[in-house]
């Protein structure tokens, strides 16, 4: 009981950094319909500017988050304005195939000797971990500080979405540019903003991710960036509320399949769920895909 | 016993009854026109009975045969063609593999025949080349069969979907609204291929317009819908003086102005 | 007239093979002769036959993503489970003889189609983006199962790789079976089964509406392309030495679809000339960097990809085709004359 309690709070903490990710994932997705695979190493250039912060450049925790955030919602931006704002108009595949140039371009460019280099890195977090037992409950500051820090941001977020004027000019586009921009609404400055954002949450994504898996490297976005993007498909891709659900689901299977299962097979049943999920619902579980209109 | 036969047939989407109690007998060889307001649920009605969408209750006879719960292609094959009121043809293809993309499904071969190009493949395909060249020359758009179908211009996209709905050789052929944005030379020449195709591949005609003219000149029988019911019945004649049809078109006491 | 009319068209029918056949045996024989005169060395010669391979495989995904318009980020499961079937079974009879060779090829096909059919009776109902996840998904159970496959059967290796199948396949092999697998699709392509697969990418809706058996449609060309990757991976097996479950992962998907969509979506001739120009390309760099430089390669790869996208958002070709590849009578297209119903027209 006690073990599973813990899988369970695991999870909820990979969880947590997930719905980090998934969110610009599915806040891209639901502006221009495109599936950023960029979106992955954004979130490990964030862990690496959280771990360059708080280890050289004596930031503390905060200050390392926020100049993760900082930089890289300038780098979604930039990516956003080089890579795709000049497809906007082209077949949306291009799109995508250009989200995987810039994937490569980002991973092999971080391994390069003299930006982070091919390997490994141990990171020392700046926090060191302690362990509670919090009625029964076996849990860590670390955790703790995860969970906090991602439902502050959530929140911030749903404020910023939802009773902002920016947010609602993002709904605005989500639905239909031409209208949109009809509207007088600048439709590439909310795209801009969308993307920084989302990289900016995956940023803070990323340094928190280092402080629960103290180990780094170029290549670290993939699997946790494709784990997020299945997790907003898994919710219902383009809705906010779907991508934390689904990011929270994920987590849970896959450090209960991890604890109790094989930890090899984690990866596999992730998407066995994701597969059979859209069997059931086909665009995902808060997802509302009306029928086609003639 | 009548070719298409659709008794009570219902569709609720949710809470709202779109289609209420619809009855139609049509015979072979008729011109019926369906008409009503924007959302009487006209299409709704072509959507069921091609079986895109399932009906609540009801059933869809067609010589002598249950369609509900078959599937769009198997309808089709049966004989029931349509048009789409937001033309919805293979835009990247060219005019003629829009029509010989039909053809197949009457005048098939295998897999290997196809893989291989057999001596059968060469023959099929030569019967199938020569039909899509007939169909392409009854709308007239024989001389524009390589191009892609997006780069027609409008009132031809209309045509040529006629002339793919015509390749699955219908005994029924669904127009919805087959006229919408013609200038009135258009929607004469169109009314004259109509009658046309018609008499050629002895058809029978279920339309949706909302050019009156169009409608009165073809049909001999004419439905009217509103709010997913059938508000009258008869010939365009009758229909035109009706005061239940005028209300709903027009409002309450609205002058006739025939066509 | 009309009978005068197909005369001509057997004979430029027959015109187009007699060229295409001269054309494909002039090509083999150049080869032949360059590695003969060794001016093909054995690294190239295996560059070349890579980039091959990787062609029939991108053939395959042309047919599913660039005809039939279903999207698929999990061909190089496909790709593997055929490697693997056919691998194993040359590792365990350790057999080398051509009867052997071929047989396990065709195994390895027939495995790939099967596995695609039984996945895609379910998951091809659905749509685009949520396909491809989708498939991608399937991409990465393969290479998890592929991952710890040693422990249902040892031989086949798991994560440290399979080894000792016997290595049967060379040029010859493989350039036939490319030219095959080119004929085959281009018949197809040429052929009802090549209209209803476009008919589907374009309006699936109005495909079904008009006849069309989607359904069966859908699966046929994925199981057919997934067949085609099958192919190439027992090829592959059966030509390099080393079988590991990482050069069948998403990775290995993007490379099939970055080849199909740069050469643009249907197009044979473009997925052909773009699988052959990017395997070349990869290797190039290699060389051209030097070992000095050769870090940059991945780096110059993305920048490649990106600018060639960004110049060519519709690939390559962008839908045409060579014309020697199909037959003649799709080209012709004026045959003149008014129609019957000429004075109508608006």
């Amino acid at each position: 009981m006690e073990r599973l309690l813990e899988q369970i709070i695991n999870g909820l903490q990979l969880g947590f950094v997930y719905a980090l990710i998934a969110l610009g994932y599915t806040m891209v997705y639901g502006i221009i319909k495109l599936i950023n695979f960029a979106h992955g190493d954004v979130f490990m250039i964030g862990a690496f500017i959280g771990y360059f912060a708080y280890t050289f450049w004596g930031f503390s925790l905060w200050g390392a988050v926020l100049i993760a955030m900082i930089l890289c919602a300038v780098l979604g931006v930039l990516i956003e304005r080089i890579a795709y704002r000049p497809l906007r108009y082209a077949p949306r595949i291009a799109a995508l195939i250009s989200a995987l140039g810039v994937s490569l371009f980002l991973e092999y460019f971080c391994s390069l000797k003299f930006v982070f280099g091919p390997n490994f890195r141990v990171v020392q977090p700046p926090v060191k971990q302690i362990h509670w037992n919090l009625g029964g409950i076996p849990i860590t500051n670390i955790q703790i500080i995860i969970v906090a820090v991602v439902i502050l941001l959530l929140l911030v977020l749903q404020y910023l979405v939802y009773r902002t004027k920016i947010g609602t000019a993002m709904r605005a586009v989500s639905f239909d540019h031409d209208a949109a921009r009809l509207m007088g609404i600048n439709v590439d400055f909310i795209i801009a903003f969308t993307f920084a954002l989302g990289s900016a949450l995956a940023a803070a994504g990323g340094v928190l991710y280092t402080l629960a898996y103290p180990q780094i490297h170029p290549f670290m976005g993939i699997m946790p960036g494709l784990k997020a993007f299945t997790a907003a498909v898994l919710g219902g891709i383009g809705i906010i509320p779907g991508a934390v659900l689904g990011s929270l689901i994920m987590g849970q299977v896959e450090t209960l399949t991890a604890a109790y299962l094989t930890s090899q097979m984690r990866d596999a049943i992730a998407f066995l769920i994701l597969i059979i999920v859209l069997l059931v619902r086909p665009s995902g579980i808060l997802g509302r895909g009306g029928p086609e209109k003639v | 016993m009548p070719l298409l036969e659709v008794r009570d047939l219902c569709k609720d989407f949710g809470g709202l009854r779109a289609v209420s109690n619809f009855q139609l007998k049509m015979e072979q060889g008729e011109i019926v026109g369906l008409i009503g307001p924007n959302g009487a649920g006209k299409t709704t009605v072509f959507n069921l009975i091609t079986g895109l969408i399932p009906p609540t209750s009801g059933s869809i006879i067609f010589q002598g045969e249950n369609l509900v719960g078959l599937p769009p292609y198997r309808i089709a094959a049966k004989g029931i063609a349509r048009t789409f009121q937001n033309i919805r043809l293979f835009k990247d293809m060219s005019v003629l593999d829009n029509v010989r993309a039909i053809l197949h499904v009457h005048n098939g071969y295998g897999f290997w025949d196809a893989a291989l190009h057999s001596p059968r493949f060469a023959k099929k395909e030569e019967e199938i080349l020569a039909r899509a060249r007939e169909l392409l020359e009854v709308v007239n758009l024989e001389t524009r069969s390589r191009d892609p179908a997006r780069s027609l211009p409008y009132g031809d996209q209309r045509r040529l979907e006629i002339a793919r709905a015509l390749a699955l050789r219908p005994k029924l052929l669904l127009l919805d609204e087959p006229a919408a944005g013609m200038n009135p030379r258009e929607v004469a020449s169109l009314t004259e291929l109509i009658r046309f195709i018609k008499d050629k591949f002895q058809l029978t005609v279920l339309l949706i317009e909302h050019q009156m003219g169009l409608v009165m000149n073809l049909c001999e029988r004419i439905v009217v819908m509103d709010f997913g019911e059938i508000i009258a019945e008869g010939t365009p004649h009758e229909v035109s003086n009706n005061p239940v049809v005028l209300e709903a078109y027009l409002g309450k006491g609205a002058v006739v102005n025939r066509c | 007239m009309e009978r005068y009319f197909c005369t001509l068209l057997r004979r430029r029918e027959r015109v187009r093979l007699a060229l295409l056949g001269g054309l494909l045996a002039s090509l083999y024989g150049a080869l032949k002769l360059l590695s003969l005169a060794g001016l093909i060395n054995e690294y190239w010669q295996r560059v070349l036959d890579q980039a091959l391979i990787t062609t029939i495989g991108a053939l395959g995904l042309s047919i599913i993503y660039g005809f039939a318009g279903q999207f698929s980020l999990g061909h190089a499961a496909f790709y593997g489970i055929g490697a693997y079937t056919a691998g194993i079974i040359g590792k365990v009879w350790s057999q080398g003889s051509i009867t052997f060779f071929l047989l396990a090829l065709l195994a390895g096909t027939l495995a790939a189609s099967f596995i695609a059919f039984l996945l895609g009776i379910p998951i091809l109902r659905l749509r685009s983006d949520y396909l491809g996840i989708a498939t991608l998904g399937f991409g990465v159970i393969v290479r998890v199962a592929l991952e710890n496959s040693n422990r249902f059967y040892p031989p086949l290796g798991g994560a440290t790789g399979m080894t000792g199948i016997p290595q049967v396949a060379n040029f010859d092999w493989i350039f036939w079976f490319t030219v095959g697998t080119l004929i085959l699709v281009c018949n197809l392509i040429a052929s009802s089964y090549g209209r209803a697969w476009l008919s589907i990418r374009e309006d699936e809706m109005a495909a079904d509406t008009l006849g069309i058996n989607t359904t069966r449609y859908k699966i046929t060309a994925f199981v057919l392309g997934c067949g085609l990757a099958g192919l190439a991976g027992g090829l592959y097996a059966y030509r390099y030495p080393y079988l590991h479950p990482s050069s069948f992962d998403f990775l290995k998907s993007f490379d099939f679809l970055l080849i199909v969509v740069l050469g643009g979506l249907g197009s044979i001739s473009g997925t052909v000339v773009t699988a052959i120009c990017w395997v070349f390309l990869l290797e190039g760099l290699r060389i051209i960097l030097g070992q000095a430089f050769v870090d940059w390669r991945g780096v110059i790869y993305a920048v490649i990809l990106i600018v060639t996208v960004l110049l060519r958002p519709q690939g390559l070709f962008s839908g045409k085709e060579w014309r020697l590849l199909f037959p003649s009578r799709d080209q012709d297209g004026t045959w003149g004359k008014e129609g019957k119903h000429a004075s109508l027209r608006g």
